[in-house]
């Protein structure tokens, strides 16, 4: 290696890639943990109906099972495309 | 009072067995009355490491099915009259494991012993859920490698919800964080996530770290855990874990760089 290369940026070492990636895995494990099991398998129905009357992308179904107190709340929300067929 | 301690990680192969039998005899040294069990239905690998296999008569399947008694299956330890083996199954039968045939199992160990160890077999499947399901305390063996990792968020994430303390809502396990096969070097040459990275990353501390290190594989070709050998730093670490697991401090050792002196570079001793 020459003496100037040192001084080059070198590329990220791979521990630190390997944190980054495991911290976000992890926050989003976390925030599924405590949801009910059946969540993922509704959210699949749920697409295909929805599916019979708008051509939606799998991304844009959001459920999300929130504590409010006492309360649970089941949210569902979901984009449309766009009206120019998008 | 007895206390039910599993073993478990999700992954398989980060060194849930290597890590059950040394705790095992660590407990055992310090005087309590240990027995650690083999969940590993169909991959009976504890009483190897433990050395005691060519004693194994009667198994954990055989005390379910009441094929034999519970004292018939206990297989003593050579080395400490206060440690004994309940090896697994070789059967492949996957239900053999019934959740009350191992609540009876258990019920019936916490009356002659201290300390139970579960060493659970991989995955979250059944012989892992019941392995944790009834402990106390959980040892989380985890490597610095991304896929270890995750893997014992999830499980910790199963500790706090699958198990029948968490169930009954009496209280909740207390979980230990044990990191193996770490190696400093790779750690200072930026290859492998550090202790604190891990720490960082699942939010809890550690309670003990065991090197990378050649005596583990010695120590499993002679059926002796490797924490009684007792010049090898990986003895000394799984030692030091079960010191903290007692309530003792005990500062962490072999996790830093050593400085090499120049004979030892030249010579290459490691
Ligand atoms: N600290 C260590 N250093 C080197 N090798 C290790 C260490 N811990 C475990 N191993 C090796 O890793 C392999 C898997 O270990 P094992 O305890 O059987 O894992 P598990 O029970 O989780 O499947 C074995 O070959 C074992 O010798
Ligand atoms: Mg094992």
């Amino acid at each position: 290696m020459g003496i100037f290369d040192f001084f080059k940026s070198r590329p990220q070492k791979s521990a630190q890639t390997a944190k980054e990636r495991l911290l976000i895995i992890v926050a989003q494990q976390r925030g599924e943990r405590g949801t009910p099991d059946y969540i993922p398998r509704l959210k699949i129905e749920l697409l295909e109906v929805i599916r019979k009357y708008v051509n939606v992308d799998p991304s844009a179904v959001q459920v999300n099972l929130q504590k409010e107190g006492e309360q649970e709340l089941l949210e569902l929300s979901v984009v449309l495309p766009d009206k120019d067929g998008g | 009072m007895s206390e039910v301690i599993v073993v478990t990680s999700g992954k398989g192969g980060v060194g849930k067995t290597t890590s059950s039998a040394s705790i095992a005899c660590g407990f055992a040294r310090r005087g309590k009355k240990v027995v650690v069990v083999d969940f590993d239905i169909g991959l009976r690998n504890l009483d190897l490491i433990m050395g005691c296999e060519r004693r194994v008569v009667y198994d954990f399947v055989n005390v379910i099915n009441n094929d034999c008694s519970l004292k018939q299956a206990l297989i003593k330890d050579k080395r400490f009259d206060n440690l004994s083996v309940l090896a697994a199954s070789q059967t492949r039968d996957k239900d053999a494991l019934t959740q009350e045939g191992v609540e009876r199992v258990l019920n019936g160990l916490r009356e002659d012993f201290d300390i139970i160890i579960c060493d659970s077999p991989a995955g979250i499947e059944r012989g892992a859920h019941l392995a944790m399901y009834y402990a106390d305390r959980a040892v989380v063996v985890v490597n610095p490698e991304v896929s270890s990792v995750r893997d014992s968020d999830r499980v910790l994430g199963l500790l706090a919800s699958k198990t029948s303390k968490a169930e009954q809502g009496s209280g909740s396990i207390s979980e230990h964080l044990l990191l193996t096969r770490y190696s400093p070097e790779r750690v200072a040459s930026g290859d492998m996530m550090s202790v604190a990275d891990v720490e960082e990353i699942l939010g809890l501390k550690v309670i003990g770290v065991i090197p990378e290190s050649q005596s583990v594989l010695a120590a499993s070709n002679a059926g002796v855990p490797v924490i009684l050998d007792e010049a090898s730093e990986a003895g000394m670490a799984y030692d030091d874990a079960v010191a903290r697991m007692c309530g003792d401090e005990r500062p962490m050792r072999f996790t830093e760089l050593k400085k090499k002196g120049l004979l030892n570079r030249l010579f290459g001793g490691g």
